[in-house]
Formats: structure tokens, C-alpha cells, sequence
């Protein structure tokens, strides 16, 4: 029950935004209304869910000193390679939302290829890495990871749709209420961290 | 900031133009406060000061060299692949940073952990890689990475002075607030990092009213 484990401790303990700060560019971008963050927070789910087994794989059979095929050190080209197989991901995305959605494509407009320098899409593979996953374990991060940070992303949306009609100091306005009401967030989800995965996986 | 002095002296080529392009992100123009650019990986090391002072480092030097890079090579990369080109360039940098790092410093390289390879998708290096670099000469472009590295660093700093301060009680590890001092743990979580943030880009804007935003 790994997996549900991980799903669980990724998506509401480790939060990718609010724990970690990732992806905060798009996050604070994208989220003036709700239908883009959604759109924007299913692609990153999906190219999560992907790039991370990926990462992992090319981390354990080409990199890794003991277990590659070729038997030597190559872990220098890590971010190299990593960030190629992100930038392609997201070109496949942006390619299948343009036929599918051409509504949502306008909408996302630069942020699409803008999720190649999301930071929690990178900085997933790397704690991937650092946490010593295995490929199940990896499966599990990049999709709990992937849907906590749409959970995020849909929130703060929502919050800042309704704030518009509030009174809030001019200088304030926009970045600053953001970053408040990511605080306050972050704050909030503090709460889950009394959650234990296991109780739940069982 | 010391060390951009000196540079000014010596340099004929540093005119009233090359200043500003050195001086305008460091406040008007900020890429955090500012342009919205690079907060992720800004607030992750910021609870504590010296870390960030070694982040700081490290983003100069990567903005800085990657700016020049690009606009060496602005005339030779294809507009299609311009993306990936960059972030070749970029990793590459990151690459030689996270290596000397380890050698020089091991418990700092530690304490980074992830946040070092996260330069990679700052997105101050790749914007203005793609608003600046690409489209000026070389001498130029480096001011301006430069002064979007130091902008960047000028942010951190504030922000992991306070955490740390009140947070611990300590400022480089060395005890500053009275023994007595009961640390807020607020300030060493991720929120406070924000609250921070949230309160300087308040005050910047109340004082500079175009900044405002009017949406």
C-alpha cells in the first residue's frame, strides 16, 4: 500500500506549492480564474504522472554508477537529460491540447511551454531522486505531486475570483494578496500533516 | 554590491545605458517583486541566511553567464529550437555550479539539496534569456543577467534576514536576539516566507504607485 501512501503524503502533507514553493511562477499567473487553472493544473498532472517514471528510468539504467549499462558515472549529465525529456513532454502536450481544446490553448497561451521551466515539474524528478524512490514509488510521487498541485492552483483560483470584489489596499492588489493567501494556505494544509497515510493505505 | 563598483571604474565601456541595465532590476524592476519571475526556488532556502547568500551567488553567476552565452551564439541558434538550446546552455551551467559546490562546500551542497538543479527552471534565467539575450550584444546581456542575479539575491536576502532572525533568534548561526528569546516557529515555515515577501512588495508599491496593479 505503498502507493496510496505516497499519493496521500505528496498531494496533502508535501504539498509541491505550499511546502516546497514549486511552480510558483505559473501558479501565481495562471490563477486569476478557475477554468485555466484547472486546464493548467491537469497538464501538469499529466506531464508529472509521465516525466517522473521517465526520469527514473533514465536515472537508474543510464546514469546511475552501479546499475547502468555502461558501468561508469554518469550522473553529471542528470539535469541535462532530464530537462530534455521534460521539454519534449511538454511539446506532446502542448501539441495534443492545440487539437483537442483550441479554446483551452488560447487560454494557457505562453504558460503552456512556460511547464518546461515549472519548477515542480524538474524539481519532482530531483526529490525523486534525493528520496530514493522506486519506479511504483515514482509513479505514486509524480501523480500525487501532479494533484496537489492542481488542488493548489483550483483554490487559490477560486479565493482570487472572489477577492476581486473586496476592498483590498490598492498597493496590495494582485501579487501581493497572492502571496497573503498562499501563505494562509500553506498555513491551512499544516493541518493535514496530522494525517497518517497508513491509517488510510492501511 | 562592492564588487559592480569597482567593475564601473575600470570599465570604458560602461556607460549611463550599461548602468541601468545593471541598477533597474535591483528595485523598479525586480524580477521577484516585479516581474513575477523566479519565486519558486527563492523561497525554499530562505530560513536561513547563509544558504541564501551562496543561492545568490549561484543564480549571478548562472544568469550572468548564461546571458552572455546566449547572445554569443544569439545569430547562430535556430528560432525553433531556441528553447531547448537555452536550457542546454543553462544546465550546463548549473551542472558546473552543483559540482563545485560539492567540492567546496559538502554541507551547504547538502542543505540546497534539490533547490541548486532548480536554477535550471528559474524562470528570471530563462525570461531573460528570452527578453534580453537573445536579441543583445554580449557585453550588454551580461550587465543585464548580472543585475537580474543581484535583483534576485537582494530579495532572498531581506526575506531569509527576518526568518532567520526571528525565527531563530541567530544571523549566520550566531545568537543576536537576547538568550531569553523564545523563537517563533512561524517564521521557519514555508508560510512566513510569503508573509514576507507579501509585506515588501506592499511597501515597495505604496511607494511607488506605478507599480500598482489595476487589474
Amino acid at each position: 500500500m505503498d502507493f496510496v501512501n505516497i499519493f496521500i503524503k505528496t498531494a496533502f502533507v508535501e504539498n509541491l506549492v505550499l511546502a516546497y514553493f514549486l511552480g510558483m511562477c505559473s501558479y501565481l499567473a495562471v490563477s486569476k480564474s478557475v477554468k485555466t487553472a484547472v486546464g493548467l493544473g491537469l497538464a501538469v498532472i499529466f506531464v508529472l504522472g509521465i516525466t517522473i517514471p521517465i526520469n527514473w528510468m533514465i536515472n537508474e539504467y543510464l546514469l546511475n554508477e552501479t546499475t547502468n549499462v555502461f558501468g561508469t558515472d554518469l550522473t553529471f549529465l542528470r539535469f541535462i537529460l532530464f530537462i530534455a525529456v521534460i521539454a519534449s513532454m511538454v511539446q506532446l502536450v502542448e501539441m495534443v491540447i492545440e487539437k483537442v481544446s483550441p479554446a483551452l490553448y488560447n487560454s494557457l497561451g505562453i504558460f503552456l511551454p512556460l511547464i518546461t521551466v515549472n519548477c515542480a515539474i524538474l524539481g519532482g524528478s530531483l526529490f525523486m531522486i534525493s528520496r530514493e524512490y522506486n519506479l511504483g514509488d515514482s509513479i505514486a510521487f509524480g501523480l500525487g505531486g501532479g494533484f496537489g498541485w492542481f488542488l493548489a492552483i483550483v483554490f487559490i483560483a477560486a479565493i482570487r475570483e472572489k477577492i476581486r470584489y473586496s476592498n483590498v489596499p490598492p498597493a496590495l492588489r494582485g501579487l501581493g494578496m497572492a502571496f497573503l493567501l498562499t501563505g494562509l494556505m500553506g498555513l491551512a494544509f499544516l493541518g493535514l500533516s496530522g494525517i497518517d497515510p497508513a491509517a488510510i493505505g492501511g | 554590491m562592492a564588487e559592480t563598483k569597482v567593475k564601473e571604474a575600470k570599465e570604458p565601456l560602461f556607460g549611463k545605458k550599461e548602468r541601468k541595465l545593471l541598477v533597474d532590476p535591483l528595485l523598479d524592476n525586480n524580477p521577484i517583486t516585479v516581474q513575477v519571475l523566479g519565486v519558486c526556488s527563492a523561497l525554499a532556502v530562505t530560513s536561513l541566511l547563509m544558504p541564501s547568500i551562496v543561492m545568490t551567488v549561484a543564480v549571478v553567476f548562472v544568469c550572468g553567464f548564461s546571458n552572455l552565452i546566449t547572445s554569443l551564439l544569439r545569430n547562430i541558434i535556430p528560432n525553433e529550437v531556441r528553447l531547448i538550446a537555452q536550457l542546454i546552455i543553462i544546465a550546463t551551467l548549473v551542472t558546473i555550479v552543483e559540482l563545485s559546490l560539492k567540492y567546496f562546500d559538502y554541507p551547504t551542497y547538502k542543505e540546497l539539496s534539490v533547490y541548486i538543479g532548480l536554477i535550471i527552471t528559474n524562470c528570471i534565467v530563462m525570461g531573460r534569456l528570452e527578453a534580453f539575450a537573445m536579441g543583445n550584444k554580449p557585453w550588454k546581456s551580461f550587465l543585464d543577467g548580472l543585475g537580474n542575479g543581484v535583483g534576485y539575491g537582494i530579495i532572498l536576502i531581506v526575506v531569509a534576514f527576518f526568518r532567520e532572525l526571528f525565527g531563530k533568534g541567530t544571523l549566520f548561526g550566531a545568537q543576536i536576539l537576547p538568550e531569553g528569546y523564545f523563537a517563533n516557529n512561524l517564521m521557519v515555515m514555508p508560510a512566513a516566507a510569503m508573509f514576507i515577501l507579501a509585506v515588501f512588495i506592499w511597501i515597495q508599491r505604496s511607494r511607488n504607485k506605478e507599480l500598482v496593479d489595476i487589474s
